[in-house]
């Protein structure tokens, strides 16, 4: 693979996104792309169509940067990325389902978030009324004499999002899972087009509930890389003690809910008690539980209050002393380890390739975390670890949660150690000459979210793009059930706790 | 595991207190509830939840009212798993099209007398949403709604709230 050539093959395009530029390819340099992502020399990081153009993010393997490439289809199909590299096929057929770009020889030409119900194809690009059909769907087979299919949802038994599981097993055990989503798809990239920034942050902050701090951070860096705002210090710093608020709230419900799916309803109360108080606190220093619509382009909307900043201290004070005896409790409980150990395997090989991020990745020994590799501020002021783990299991992805809570627990410290005082929102305005582009890749709890967008002369959303980490993790939960039983799939899903609604979109 | 054992036995609990002499307080509206819900239906109410497109958020807060500050199932409150076993069903989102026919088909295998509880902006009126392709709107306009309790998210206790002036409704 001949790097330099491809440097130079590829040309940077107007409008330029920032900070990574888009390039132009042809349908050669997309290939080469395809093939460096086979080859493991590149990691995908998402894939998104537009009217007659279809744009690829890849992070560079040696030295982490981000690179944004763009081919433009006029004819309506682009070369499959996914027939060389598995990770990018249900983006296709995502594309297509909405866009109309078909990508030519993919693996799968199954449509993915059209059931066939919307009344239009591909809605976001010269749509064509159809009639709602009744939601036919070819399932892959699994054959054999004592093979048997259990299929699960939509609707759930739980609390929780709706999506359709098909097993296939023999006797208790899982031969194969496919999963078929696209039940809470909710149109945003749609609406997101033609929406005011103001709109599109709200729609942003909304794409996945549990993620609404990371979803409104990445919106509002991508807006600020593209009109180049320069956030306040004190606004970074003020985003970064919501992020954590969420990871840290967001853990301990999961870790929780993973005991409670091994019968351990003890660690499920204990962990709820700290998710809530944590809630309560961000409701009393941000006035909202999931601090929602708090971030917004050019800073944060509400400041800490001096008074909170002990409260706060006090909260992590009680979270540090009770985390201890969670892990105590955890580590030395066997009936947990019995359940947990070995059970939902992920390779490494596996996580690298689906370049999956999060927990899941870190489990598997993949230890990518856009706070450190994109060094967005303050982090790089900030001391902290990342959790990292091999066993690539269950009970590998709950000890990587409690190395997050041990990391976010220290940077809350030294947040409100060290927050600078001053501004919390940068003044801005539009620009009323040319449309802009911007990108941002950022750590929420789930793993990284990406976002691209331009927006138009007029100050309206053209495109937004928002890519859910849970693209690249569902499919390994696919990978991960083979051979358990079906008994343990609640444990490996809450382990996983993939988004429904930020895939669905 | 001793350890909190034993801790359980020293310390105060944290269930929120029920008679505390304030109408508004959760715990008074959640006797209330108790009582209506008892002289109504019988020893207790069971919730089936669906989500039928929410952004998630909702089901945050709804889970929040099974940990110890709220415990819902005090009042006589429990959520179950199959629409069979359902007085009310609690749903969220703006009713994707996708999801339209899980919701009416959840809603049929529901016996009767049965109530519905949308919850949450979107199930309002399709919050963020309503004007999308890809959903129906408001749950009203999929199957009947006796009661909206609205926010984005609506926090625990203003679900609690809510399903107590549901309660005291149903008469
Ligand atoms: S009301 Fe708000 S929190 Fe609830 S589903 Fe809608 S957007 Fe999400």
């Amino acid at each position: 693979m001949n790097f330099a050539s491809k440097q130079i093959a590829a040309q940077p395009s107007p409008p330029t996104c920032l900070p990574w530029p888009r390039e132009i390819v042809d349908r050669v340099g997309w290939l080469d792309f395809a093939e460096s992502l086979a080859k493991g020399e590149r990691e995908l990081l998402s894939l998104w169509g537009e009217s007659s153009s279809v744009h690829m993010a890849v992070l560079e393997e040696r030295e982490p940067r981000l690179r944004i490439v763009t081919l433009e289809c006029p004819e309506g199909s682009f070369p499959s990325v996914g027939q060389l590299h598995p990770p990018a096929s249900r983006l296709e057929r995502a594309i297509r389902d909405l866009y109309g770009l078909r990508a030519e020889n993919a693996p799968d030409e199954r449509p993915w978030l059209d059931h066939g119900r919307w009344g239009v194809r591909h809605p976001c690009n010269d749509p064509e009324k159809i009639d709602s059909a009744s939601d036919s769907y070819a399932f892959l087979p699994a054959e054999g004499e004592p093979l048997h299919q259990i299929p699960v949802g939509p609707v759930h038994a739980g609390i929780i999002e709706p999506g359709h599981f098909r097993f296939s097993a023999n006797g208790e055990t899982v031969v194969r899972l496919e999963e078929r989503f696209g039940f809470v798809h909710k149109g945003v990239d749609q609406l997101m087009a033609g929406a005011s920034i103001e709109r599109a942050a709200r729609l942003a902050a909304r794409v996945s509930g549990d993620s609404t701090v990371a979803y409104s951070l990445a919106f509002s860096q991508a807006i600020e890389a593209a009109f180049d705002v320069n956030v306040p210090p004190r606004a970074t710093y003020l985003r970064a003690l919501m992020a954590e608020l969420e990871r840290l709230a967001n853990h301990f419900g999961d870790i929780g809910a993973i005991c409670n799916d091994a019968a351990f309803a003890l660690m499920h109360a204990q962990c709820g008690i700290v998710r809530e108080r944590i809630l309560r606190e961000a409701a009393r220093c941000f006035g909202h539980r999931l601090m929602m619509d708090r971030i917004a382009p050019g800073g944060v909307v509400v400041d800490l209050e001096q008074e909170n900043v002990a409260a706060l201290f006090t909260l992590i004070e009680w979270i540090e002393l009770m985390t201890p005896r969670l892990i105590a409790l955890f580590g030395d409980t066997t009936s947990l380890q019995d359940r947990t150990v070995g059970t939902g395997f992920v390779s490494e090989a596996l996580a690298k390739q689906y370049a999956c991020g999060g927990y899941v990745g870190r489990a598997s020994g993949r230890t990518f975390d856009a706070r450190k590799a994109m060094g967005y501020a303050p982090y790089p002021q900030l001391t902290f670890e990342i959790g990292a783990a091999k066993g690539g299991d269950v009970d590998a992805r709950v000890w990587v949660r409690f190395d997050e809570i041990k990391a976010s627990l220290r940077i809350v410290r030294q947040i409100l150690d060290e927050a600078p005082q001053g501004p919390i929102i940068a003044a801005w305005a539009l620009p009323e000459d040319w449309t802009r582009e911007g990108a941002a890749l950022v750590e929420g709890f789930r793993g990284d979210i990406f976002v691209w967008l331009r927006i138009r002369a007029d100050g309206v959303v053209q495109r937004c793009h928002l890519r859910d980490p849970s693209w690249f993790q569902w499919p390994l939960l696919e990978a991960a059930i083979k051979d358990n039983i079906v008994a343990d799939f609640p444990l490996c899903n809450k382990s996983f706790n993939c988004s429904y609604s930020g895939h669905d979109l | 595991m001793q350890k909190f054992l034993l801790q359980g036995l020293l310390r105060r609990a944290l269930t929120e207190q029920a008679p505390i002499p304030n109408p508004t307080s959760i715990a008074e509206l959640g006797y209330t509830l108790e009582r209506t819900a008892r002289q109504k239906l019988g020893r207790s109410l069971s919730i089936r939840e669906v989500d039928a497109g929410s952004c998630n958020g909702c089901e945050l807060e709804i889970h929040a009212l099974s940990n110890a500050y709220y415990d819902l199932e005090r009042f006589g409150l429990r959520f179950v798993a199959s629409p069979r076993h359902a007085d009310v069903l609690l749903v969220t989102g703006p009713v994707t099209k996708n999801m339209r026919e899980a919701l009416e088909r959840t809603y049929a295998a529901t016996p009767d007398p049965k109530w519905v509880i949308a919850v949450g902006d979107c199930a309002f009126d399709g919050g963020v949403y309503c004007e999308s392709y890809a959903c129906v709107g408001a749950v009203a306009n999929v199957v009947p709604v006796d009661l909206h309790i609205r926010g984005c998210p609506p926090d625990p206790t203003t679900l609690l709230k809510g399903l107590i002036a549901f309660v005291e409704t149903m008469s």
